[in-house]
């Protein structure tokens, strides 16, 4: 049984509310949710004593968000929480380095190649490109052919091995 | 003439960098199905993306700071010809691919230094927004440097091209390195850019990659200004707006 927010009490378990919030899932990538991604960053209760999630923008320009932000409240007054507050903060700014290992994982078995380790080190021009392993063969022996893809957060990489081409879900 | 509110100055100077972003995002999305190839396409529509995201994030914020109940979309929508106060640069059409790529080029060159800048901003969301921009223009700054060397280092045909492309477009590099009355008086408090600093750099990241490509720095000096401090635009600019803000002019109000 799920717990109702009430005006006068923060009660609500935000365990709870986390587990929701993995039903909600990334409209292009559907196999992570908006927890496997690091979108969502907090549970909390506002100052009006209502639900507040706070989430964080992949890309400044990602279409994506509106959409997120209604499944977001759809989901949870789905599960008893009368009006969600969905909360958009800038700062800090998203980083794949927030992407779970699980999501990782799930991206990988999708066919989308996750984000290298860390976001530190960056050759921005002219950049050393890192070999991306092919998530298909598994093989490192791959080239990028473009650094944008179908969405703003990946980029085209094709398998010099087995020939697939595939998505590199860029570092940022 | 009045006083300049620091509120006010704040509004105007959110709203020009917003403007930067949302007029050269709408000429590079006008290459939409007009692209050499499919990737540079969905390049440019990335980068477009990014531009008018950054944009859209400056003008909420320039709304709320305003407090007259008006939006993002008031801004972009709703605003005349004078109110825009982006750089010259970012209105001059398309041209031919080199000209594109040149445009981009010394725009993200620019947005990498200023957004830099503007992430120390006593702003918070500014600083906010300087952040987040920057991770994103990196990309654009690396996309666009890396084909300006395949250009310019590449045939006879294109060497030739790309260069009267840099020749072209330079005398509207200057104007991104002047002040406004807003910048100024924000310049005080730490919470604007002073932009005059970012000239030196910039000409170095400049005459790193040409010198790469193999093309030669301008020497020209003087600089086309007008739209930064007064709205004055080119003659490209009218069409534009006349295009983007046909349906809300239309029909007001019309939502989605």
């Amino acid at each position: 049984m799920v717990k109702k927010v009430t005006s006068t009490s923060k009660n609500f378990d935000p365990a709870v509310v986390w587990a929701i919030l993995e039903e909600v899932k990334d409209p292009e990538i559907p196999v992570l949710s908006i927890v496997d991604l690091g979108i969502a960053r907090d549970v909390q209760e506002s100052n009006d004593g209502l639900l507040e999630i706070i989430i964080s923008p992949t890309y400044s320009g990602c279409p994506a968000m509106y959409m997120l932000e209604e499944q977001i409240k759809e989901t949870l007054v789905n599960h008893g929480y009368p009006d969600p507050i969905v909360t958009t903060k800038l700062s800090p700014a998203w980083t794949t380095d927030w992407m779970t290992d699980a999501g990782k994982q799930k991206l990988e078995a999708y066919g989308i190649a996750p984000p290298e380790k860390t976001t530190s080190n960056k050759s921005v021009l002219f950049g050393g490109q890192k070999k991306i392993s092919c998530p298909k063969c598994k093989s490192n022996n791959s080239e990028q052919i473009s650094e944008f893809g179908s969405t703003a957060c990946k980029a085209l990489y094709r398998c010099l091995d087995c020939l697939e081409p595939f998505d590199y879900f860029k570092c940022i | 003439m009045t006083e300049l509110s620091k509120q006010d100055a704040l509004v105007q100077y959110t709203a020009q960098i917003a403007d930067n972003g949302l007029i050269i995002g709408h000429r590079m999305s006008e290459w939409c199905f007009r692209a050499p190839a499919i990737e540079m396409e969905m390049a440019l529509m990335n980068c477009a993306l990014d531009m008018i995201g950054q944009a859209r994030e400056l003008y909420s914020y320039a709304a709320k700071t305003q407090g007259e109940g008006k939006t993002e979309d008031d801004f972009a929508y709703l605003r005349d010809e004078r109110d825009f106060r982006n750089a010259l640069l970012t209105e001059i059409p398309n041209g031919d691919w080199g000209d594109t790529i040149v445009r981009l080029f010394f725009m993200s060159a620019y947005n990498e230094l200023f957004f830099k800048a503007l992430a120390t901003s006593t702003d918070a969301e500014l600083a906010a927004i300087g952040t987040k921009s920057l991770k994103e223009v990196t990309y654009h700054l690396r996309f666009s440097s890396e084909w300006l060397i395949r250009l310019g280092d590449g045939t006879e045909e294109s060497h030739t091209r790309v260069q009267k492309s840099i020749d072209d477009l330079w005398i509207f590099t200057g104007e991104l390195f002047t002040m406004t009355d807003a910048e100024n008086m924000l310049l005080t408090d730490g919470i604007s850019v002073d932009v005059t600093t970012l000239k030196t750099p910039w000409d170095q990241k400049i005459s790193e990659v040409l010198t790469r490509a193999t093309l030669t720095v301008p020497t020209n000096d003087w600089a086309q200004l007008g739209s930064k401090s007064e709205g004055l635009h080119t003659e490209h600019f009218g069409y534009i707006i006349t295009e983007m803000q046909y349906l809300q002019r239309r029909y007001p109000g019309c939502e989605w």
